[in-house]
């Protein structure tokens, strides 16, 4: 038991080590949402429409309506960014140092998961800092109910991360990630607008969007910064993150994959 | 002890019991709104058209402008049941009800005067020649001036109410469309609707002595247009609904800057009070609601749907 704790504590440190030394990492995490909260919202800000939606119980500025969706943003990135340095690592080899640990694959992969989703997590909340220093704040108590909203879309995230760094083989290849997850996952969902708008355009684009999982963590992060629970969104974001995990464990099998055919 | 907190912590809400009364214009109907819990409780058949609100001071009446029926609606506000009609003039819009708690003093929109009615014989005392197309109406609180202001002439006309005449007239910006008298009734503020301002008048000599613009980031110059607005307690700062800009402006009293805006529903138009002043109603006439604002906090908590085209509010404490 105490050389799973010891893992846990290891793999953790090292991921919050890692983020620590990379300061420009952390700029950058902040400044991507920023920018968005600042510049694009504020042109954006009359376009959103009006229609009080839950959980909102009166009329919102667009700059508050893009919160919830800018915390996924920094959640799906860091995801992204975690499975970035799995492939480093592998490439390195200092991956194939961590799997050889005698403990199961299954637990030092979680390990990964809990230490990337750490990171997040607290650059969620420097974000929520800064944009409460520009006047977009939420209920008091929502920053302390949004914490296990966030750690679950979190760990969602990052296992989607963790399936993808188990398919791509090379660094190179990660530009492709970009473009066929990261930027359909995050503009296709209500991150940026409500579903009833998407449904305005497009009732396919709606359908998208409602089945796609980012949409459900963004939707559990904004009812959790309103004091609000929302099960379907914590549902359809827990069977992600299983599905995610599940793809990730099997990605990451040595007898399954091209990776343990190689090692 | 704990005994004396408890009866205090049970008194105090009920102390601040009370509901917001709105006009729906275009469903002919009062909503009544709790403002303990938000909601609306009650909802009340009016004449054509209702828009200016207002209650007797000892509650045990409210007079609603049913304007496309041309009269002024005497109902009983614990049961809703309209009374009778006083005779109005055409087209009753806004109106003010005398500290005599007896005489009304209405605009008449379409005839350009200003009817005085007393509400115990039920017959006109006085028909008063104003701008075109008056609406706003204020009384002073000693009761001595009472304001219209007229639309198209974009005049305060300012009525001695012991000789019922006009003693003087003050240009403002376009389209006057509310008043009120603050700080013990020595400054009187007008707002006009396409000026985009508020007009702040000195009462001792009818003097303009400041004039509030305003400005919400983000919304077109034409869009912002004040029109009802309210002072909270003490007179310090005025609530301004600045119309089809969908915000309500925080006007510091003293030095007559503004402070804030809020966003609220759309074409925000007039406002009321609950019985402490931490909360504040607005009727917001296209989205067919009203937001409840935390005064205190400066911020929007709620929006209550009501009928089509909410106008005026006017709260009653129920305790």
């Amino acid at each position: 038991m105490n050389a799973w704790v010891t893992s846990l504590r290891a793999i953790v440190l090292r991921e919050a080590l890692r983020f620590i030394h990379q300061r420009e990492r952390l700029i950058a995490a902040l400044v991507r949402p920023m920018v968005w909260l600042l510049v694009f919202a504020a042109g954006f800000r009359a376009a959103l429409g009006l229609s009080i939606i839950p959980p909102y119980q009166t009329y919102i500025t667009y700059e508050t309506y893009i919160v919830p969706g800018l915390c996924g943003m920094i959640l799906l990135f860091n995801g992204m960014q975690s499975s970035l340095s799995l492939v480093y690592d592998r490439e390195m080899g200092s991956m194939k140092l961590l799997l050889t640990s005698p403990l199961p694959r299954g637990w030092l992969l979680f390990c990964k998961l809990v230490g990337s989703t750490m990171i997040s997590v607290l650059q969620v909340y420097a974000f929520l800092a800064i944009a409460a220093g520009f006047g977009i704040t939420m209920p008091g108590w929502g920053y302390v109910t949004v914490l296990p909203a966030l750690l679950v879309a979190g760990l969602m995230l990052g296992a989607l991360g963790l399936v993808l760094s188990s398919l791509v083989k090379q660094l190179e290849n990660f530009a492709g990630v970009m473009n066929f997850v990261i930027f359909p996952m995050f503009f296709l969902s209500s991150a940026l607008y409500p579903l009833w708008k998407m449904a305005e355009s497009s009732e396919l684009l709606h359908d998208i969007c409602a089945v796609n999982p980012f949409t459900h963590a963004v939707e559990l992060i904004r009812f959790a910064l309103y004091l609000q629970f929302n099960g379907a969104a914590l549902g359809w974001t827990c069977l992600a993150a299983a599905i995610f995990t599940g793809a990730a464990l099997l990605g990451y099998d040595p007898a399954r994959t091209r990776m343990g055919r190689k090692t | 002890m704990i005994r004396i907190a408890a009866a205090l912590a049970l008194m105090a809400p009920a102390a601040l019991a009370g509901e917001i009364w709105v006009t729906n214009e275009k469903d002919n109907t009062i909503s009544v709104i709790s403002t303990e819990t938000l909601e609306v409780i009650q909802t009340y058949e009016t004449g054509e058209r209702p828009r200016g609100i207002i209650f007797s001071r000892d509650y045990s009446r409210v007079y609603i402008c049913a304007s496309d029926s041309n009269a002024v609606q005497v109902m009983d506000p614990e049961t809703g049941k309209i009374l009778h009609d006083l005779p109005s003039g055409d087209d009753p819009e806004q109106f003010v009800l005398h500290p005599n708690d007896r005489h009304l003093y209405i605009a008449n929109e379409d005839d350009a005067i200003t009817t005085v009615v007393d509400t115990e014989t039920r017959k006109v005392i006085a028909q008063i020649d104003v701008g075109v197309e008056p609406e706003g109406m204020a009384v002073s609180p000693d009761g001595k001036i009472v304001i219209t202001t007229s639309e198209t002439t974009n005049m305060a006309h300012w009525i001695d109410t012991e000789t019922q005449e006009l003693f003087a007239n003050t240009l403002v910006d376009s389209r006057p469309r509310h008043a009120e008298f603050v700080k013990d009734g020595t400054e009187m503020w007008v707002s006009s609707e396409i000026g985009g301002t508020i007009t702040v008048f000195d009462v001792a000599d009818q003097s303009e002595k400041a004039k509030i613009a305003f400005e919400v980031q983000g919304v077109h110059p034409d869009r912002v247009q004040p029109v009802g607005f309210e002072f909270t307690a003490g007179d310090s700062h005025a609530f301004v609904a600045l119309g089809p800009s969908n915000h309500v402006a925080v006007v510091n009293a003293e030095t007559y800057e503004v402070e804030d805006y809020i966003l609220v529903g759309r074409r925000v138009w007039h406002m009321d009070f609950n019985a402490d002043r931490s909360l504040l109603f607005t009727t917001n006439g296209v989205s067919g609601d009203v937001t409840v604002i935390d005064v205190a906090a400066r911020k929007a908590i709620k929006s209550i749907k009501v009928g089509r085209f909410p106008w005026g509010a006017a709260f009653r404490p129920t305790n």
